[in-house]
């Protein structure tokens, strides 16, 4: 019951971290991320975004009490996490790891049953109550008719949802997923992000999961976790206060604004497109393009003219290049000359035909020794 | 308490609308308990197989007066069933069962469809414990313990059960840097050579006596022939409480099965239920060893045999499974190798290896299909 009253209290969520230091102890002492304070709360989905060697994994790892944390404190539903005897943890939060299954003979059910570990006695029998949640858990993750299947036999993106599913089986109150959407094709990602969402909605449960999945985090996510978006990054209005120098938390929305998911990101070969909300190539600054008219047809022609490095202006700005689009095709006018194309396909070819005849040649000619 | 708030209430279900609960474990009821039951009575009629055959062929019924305590027509037949046949044929039986159930073990601690403990050179550290004690203690006589007074059993088997947790304990920790199961084994297979060539610097040094060494050398061809009541004194409760120690594990191994991060994510304590699976992997290991040579294959063939015909990868019938079908291998190799009807004797470890070396083969076939089915 206490539990309970914590959790409805509020305040501190479900778990969460205070000035939190991750990495590597021993010999070779490497702190991965550092100074992370967020935390999690009842009925709430989080996307842990970051880029590669951010350590998102680390963080994740440290957050679920699997490694041990350098610095700082993580406390689940109230309790210090470190001090929470392995079982009893087990049954506040469970994890989906990136390492992949491998169940050999284990069917759908047995898997799923294995989550049932902390809540059964030294032999594992399970009670029919055990049986109600793994039942329970199958239907959650619409995984019943693999049931009796060898996990084996199963897809990814099936054996993905059982392991899902052994994880609710342990009836956590956190759940922890590291990149569950990696080996999933695109339908199957949104699907398994709705369901986790579905499920932090209707059983109060808090799901933070990592993934490189940035359209899936925007769309979905009610709170982004950031890593490594810039340390010493200027407070903005409107992110969470308690973000802390590692992890940058807040609405998805507002990080975009703010501009931490463009710092998170940066390159000299990418950059974030506030607008359209995702990455695209960083344009030849040289090179300037109008696109007039809208529609579909004005925005995959914008769209178009970035992929071939092009920055976008604003219509009625000067240019070099000018697209209009109409109902049978664009106008493409460039250098004075006016063409039509009915292909945005041919559109680009023309362009980067005329950008040949324009440039000098960057290719060592070759010429006679 | 955490139930009732997990689970969402009758009405909202995440899932579409449930379909109606279902049996929760269909099929394999049927499956199980007729797997079980044939086991045991293979290993109940290879048991009567053992001890009739022989030199001497001993009928069946009369087999089972004296094991009942009634007198046999032929008196003789008396002495040789309880002073030779059933310590042999025992001696197969649980030898059998603790490398079927030890090999388990191993295959679930290493995540390896290889592992056994003669594969993995556990057999071989307790070769060298066994040498230690036979070739540096030992006085005279032809017998393998001879002149190591009354203790002499518990010294060889607590020597071999100490070579085999160390080998174990070395080989897990060169295994958790290396993931493929092929490597392992050649890890093994090095760990064998070695401890080889300790007891070769033995011998060549001639630092053991002729007989002791001919007796070692007799005792590394494997046999189950070569134990009294007096060894099985120590044998059979060392078996026993490994076995014990198995059974009660099953819901650890079974957490195993997902790997280490999984099992610890669960609430297994990990580091202190590897050293359980070692311990009771090097006790069911070491004994057999000291008292019935190293022996190949049986502990790579049960556990695979086992899952094979329960179609499942599920420890709490895979312990008992795979211990009766070790005996049952065990029990058949053993009778070969007495060349029933004959004086002749066979090595065990020629008849375990013509046996087990396809069934690795074919295993490592499989693994090149099928992906690494690690359990499968």
């Amino acid at each position: 019951m206490t539990v309970l009253n914590a959790r409805r209290s509020g305040g501190d969520g479900v778990l969460a971290a205070r000035g939190l230091a991750v990495g590597y102890a021993g010999r070779r002492r490497r702190v991965v991320l550092d100074g992370v304070d967020a935390e999690l709360n009842a009925g709430e989905l989080v996307c842990l975004l970051g880029a590669n060697g951010t350590g998102k994994s680390t963080l994740l790892r440290t957050l679920a009490g699997l490694q041990p944390a350098l610095a700082g404190s993580v406390t689940l539903l109230g309790e210090e996490l470190a001090g929470i005897p392995a079982a009893e943890r087990a049954r506040r939060l469970a994890v989906v790891l990136t390492e992949p299954v491998d169940a050999g003979l284990l069917s759908g059910y047995d898997l799923v049953a294995l989550g049932r570990y902390p809540h059964t006695g030294w032999d594992g029998r399970l009670d029919p109550g055990d049986h109600a949640v793994v039942r329970w858990a199958l239907e959650a993750t619409a995984t019943a008719r693999f049931a009796d299947r060898p996990v084996a036999e199963l897809s990814d993106g099936e054996r993905q949802r059982l392991v899902v599913a052994r994880a609710l089986a342990q009836e956590p109150a956190v759940l922890v997923l590291d990149e569950p959407t990696a080996f999933v094709d695109l339908p199957r990602r949104v699907e398994l992000v709705s369901l986790l969402r579905a499920l932090a909605r209707e059983c109060d449960l808090a799901v933070l999961l990592s993934t490189h999945d940035l359209d899936l985090a925007l769309r979905w996510a009610d709170t982004l976790w950031i890593a490594g978006a810039g340390a010493g990054a200027d407070a903005v209005a409107g992110a969470d206060a308690g973000a802390g120098a590692g992890l940058r938390a807040g609405g998805p929305e507002d990080l975009v604004l703010d501009g931490s998911l463009a710092r998170a990101f940066a390159s000299d070969r990418v950059r974030f497109d506030v607008v359209g909300g995702g990455f695209a190539p960083a344009p030849d600054a040289t090179a300037g393009a109008t696109v007039a008219g809208d529609g579909p047809r004005a925005v995959w022609a914008r769209r178009a003219l970035e992929r071939s490095g092009y920055r976008l202006a604003a219509p009625g700005d000067a240019a070099d290049v000018e697209v209009r689009a109409h109902p049978s095709g664009w106008t493409l006018a460039v250098d004075g000359r006016v063409t039509e194309h009915r292909l945005l396909a041919d559109l680009v070819a023309h362009l980067r035909a005329h950008r040949a005849d324009a440039r000098p040649r960057t290719r060592a000619p070759v010429g006679p020794r | 308490m955490s139930r009732a708030r997990l689970r969402p209430a009758a009405g909202g279900s995440a899932a579409p609308a449930a379909e109606p609960p279902r049996a929760a474990r269909p099929r394999r009821d049927l499956r199980r308990p007729l797997v079980l039951t044939g086991l045991v009575a293979l290993v109940g009629g290879l048991f009567l197989a053992t001890i009739a055959a022989g030199s001497v062929t001993i009928p069946v019924p009369e087999v089972v007066a004296v094991l009942l305590g009634r007198p046999p027509e032929v008196p003789a037949w008396g002495t040789i069933v309880t002073d030779v046949r059933l310590p042999r044929a025992t001696t197969a039986l649980l030898a059998g069962a603790a490398l079927g159930v030890g090999g388990l073990q191993m295959q679930t601690l290493f995540r390896n469809p290889l592992a056994d403990p003669f594969i993995l050179g556990i057999s071989a550290g307790a070769s060298l414990g066994v040498a230690f004690v036979v070739l540096l203690v030992g006085t005279a006589g032809t017998s393998l313990v001879a002149g190591l007074g009354p203790l002499g059993n518990v010294g060889v088997a607590g020597a071999a059960a100490v070579g085999a947790g160390v080998t174990i304990a070395a080989v897990l920790l060169v295994s958790r840097r290396v993931t493929s199961p092929a490597t392992v084994l050649i890890i093994g297979l090095m760990a064998g050579y070695a401890t080889s060539a300790v007891v070769s610097v033995l011998i060549h040094t001639g630092i053991g006596r002729l007989e002791r060494i001919r007796a070692y050398i007799a005792w590394g061809f494997g046999s189950f022939a070569g134990t009294t009541w007096s060894e099985l004194a120590v044998l059979a409760p060392c078996v026993a409480a490994g076995l014990v120690l198995a059974g009660a594990m099953t819901k650890q191994l079974n957490a195993l099965l997902l790997g280490d991060r999984y099992a610890a994510s669960m609430g297994l304590r990990v580091r202190r239920a590897r050293l359980l699976v070692i311990a009771g992997a090097s006790l069911l290991a070491g004994a057999t060893t000291a008292f019935c040579g190293p022996i190949a294959f049986v502990g790579v063939a049960a556990p695979h045999m086992a899952r094979g015909l329960l179609r499942t990868s599920d420890h709490r019938v895979l312990v008992g499974a795979s211990g009766l079908a070790g005996a049952v291998v065990a029990l058949v190799a053993g009778l070969v190798a007495q060349v029933p009807g004959s004086d002749a004797t066979l090595p065990l470890n020629a008849v375990t290896s013509l046996i087990g070396a396809p069934v690795v083969v074919a295993i490592l076939l499989r693994m090149r299909r099928a992906g690494q089915g690690v359990t499968a």
